[in-house]
């Protein structure tokens, strides 16, 4: 089993930084070995012997149907079935990558499942890559040095998180990137438990939370990444979510229960339903959205600390 | 009902059972967390399929009860971790969201 020993969650900052920069799709083998179902194991072990890989992926045209790997080689030779054709014994039930997903999505699963290859498959559902841990090491490797010669030429700034902390206010921020369901809910658990230090009613806590965590998710599903800023007072809480596109085509749409863009993969994670935005909207007592194509979204929501103005939802 | 009586009226098996114990409001079943961040109450079960992170993360912001696994679904370390740190009891069970519910109802006295 191959894992790779990074903290996604702790690491140093530089280093996530230069994580989630990469996708899927940027460190991947596009220079692929397939093989077709009708190919006999013989010949495929051949095949792994010449590219000096251990996972085959089977093809009809460019859908993926299945991964012969060494272990099914190995079972075929201890069997007497390695003249047999790949369909027959090939790995069936693979987990397969994305080639848009962060990068840390495949380091996740690496370790997560213990597998040591990936197939990445394209926006329609085409096999266009393969990715193993060699692949994402040699990335990093690549990166880091870039990013080391950055800090030594001192050209790397130094970015504190700004907060900014008063008697009574206390703002704070947090980046979040497009489909990096890793950390999403970060920014909206720090200010859920500032919240709480400040004593502030239990149910308006949930709506500030709730407010926060739907706008945070709907910029790790739909925007190229943006910022959460929060500005909490002693009587209201300002939630600013800011993102750099690609902007909202309809409003009036992205406000309506039932709408959503998001794509299968989000829906299968239980999100991307469109209750997004009516949710975050029903939960604060001031919201209001601005976007422009191309160029951007920014969400504004206000939450009063006062329990009695209640807008409507079951607390 | 409280969160520690859980495994005594339902079959299931702990995951995770570092948590605050109080009386349990109600149950919530969806797998659709969206709908779940609309409409679960504070102190109320999840019973879902929805075995990953966020799950939790959702949980956390809605201050909810507990989170029921169903039909055995295999649940990550790092989701353990996650309601480890939140505080959130965490368990499996090999029955469906329906009989999880079902139980749960009568038990509750049918609240939420």
């Amino acid at each position: 089993m191959e894992s790779i020993p990074i903290d996604l969650n702790s690491g140093p900052k530089a280093v996530l930084e230069l994580i989630y920069r990469l996708k899927v799709g940027d460190v991947m083998s596009r220079d692929l070995a397939t093989a077709a179902p009708d190919a006999s194991l013989r010949d495929i072990r051949s095949l792994m012997r010449d590219r000096g890989i251990s996972g085959v992926p089977v093809v009809e045209g460019t859908r993926l149907i299945g991964l012969v790997t060494i272990e099914n080689i190995l079972e075929a030779l201890d069997g007497g079935w390695i003249d047999q054709s790949a369909q027959e014994h090939m790995t069936r039930s693979v987990i397969v990558l994305e080639a848009d997903m962060p990068l840390t999505f495949a380091i996740t699963y690496l370790n997560r499942y213990g597998y040591r290859r990936f197939p990445v498959l394209d926006k329609n559902g085409a096999l266009s890559g393969i990715v193993s841990a060699k692949d994402i090491i040699r990335a990093l490797l690549v990166e880091m040095n870039h990013e080391v010669e950055r800090l030594e030429e001192g050209l790397a700034k130094a970015e504190p998180a700004p907060e900014n902390t008063s008697a009574h206010s206390k703002s704070f921020s947090f980046p979040t990137r497009h489909w990096d369901f890793e950390t999403a809910g970060r920014a909206s658990a720090a200010l859920k438990s500032e919240l709480k230090k400040r004593g502030v009613d239990p149910a308006v806590q949930r709506r500030a939370s709730v407010t926060s965590y739907e706008l945070e998710l709907n910029q790790v599903i739909h925007s190229d990444g943006g910022v959460m800023e929060f500005e909490v007072g002693p009587d209201k809480t300002v939630i600013t979510a800011r993102d750099t596109g690609p902007g909202i085509a309809n409003l009036e749409s992205a406000l309506t229960e039932g709408f959503s863009t998001a794509n299968e993969w989000i829906r299968s994670l239980g999100f991307g339903a469109g209750l997004g935005l009516p949710n975050a909207r029903k939960s604060s007592n001031e919201f209001s959205i601005e976007s422009a194509i191309g160029k951007g979204t920014t969400v504004i929501a206000v939450i009063l600390h006062t329990p009695k103005t209640e807008p409507g939802s079951p607390v | 009902m409280n969160i520690s009586e859980l495994p005594r009226v339902l079959t299931l098996t702990p995951v995770q059972e570092a948590f605050d114990d109080r009386p349990i409001a109600g149950a919530y079943t969806s797998d659709l967390l969206s709908d779940v961040m609309a409409r679960a109450s504070a102190d109320y079960v999840l019973i879902t399929i929805q075995a990953h992170r966020n799950t939790v993360a959702v949980a956390s912001m809605l201050n909810l009860a507990a989170i029921i696994i169903c039909n055995d679904r295999p649940i990550p370390d790092d989701m353990v971790e996650a309601a480890r740190e939140e505080r959130i009891a965490l368990h499996v069970s090999g029955q469906t969201q329906f009989q999880v519910s079902g139980i749960l109802y009568a038990a509750l006295g049918s609240k939420g």
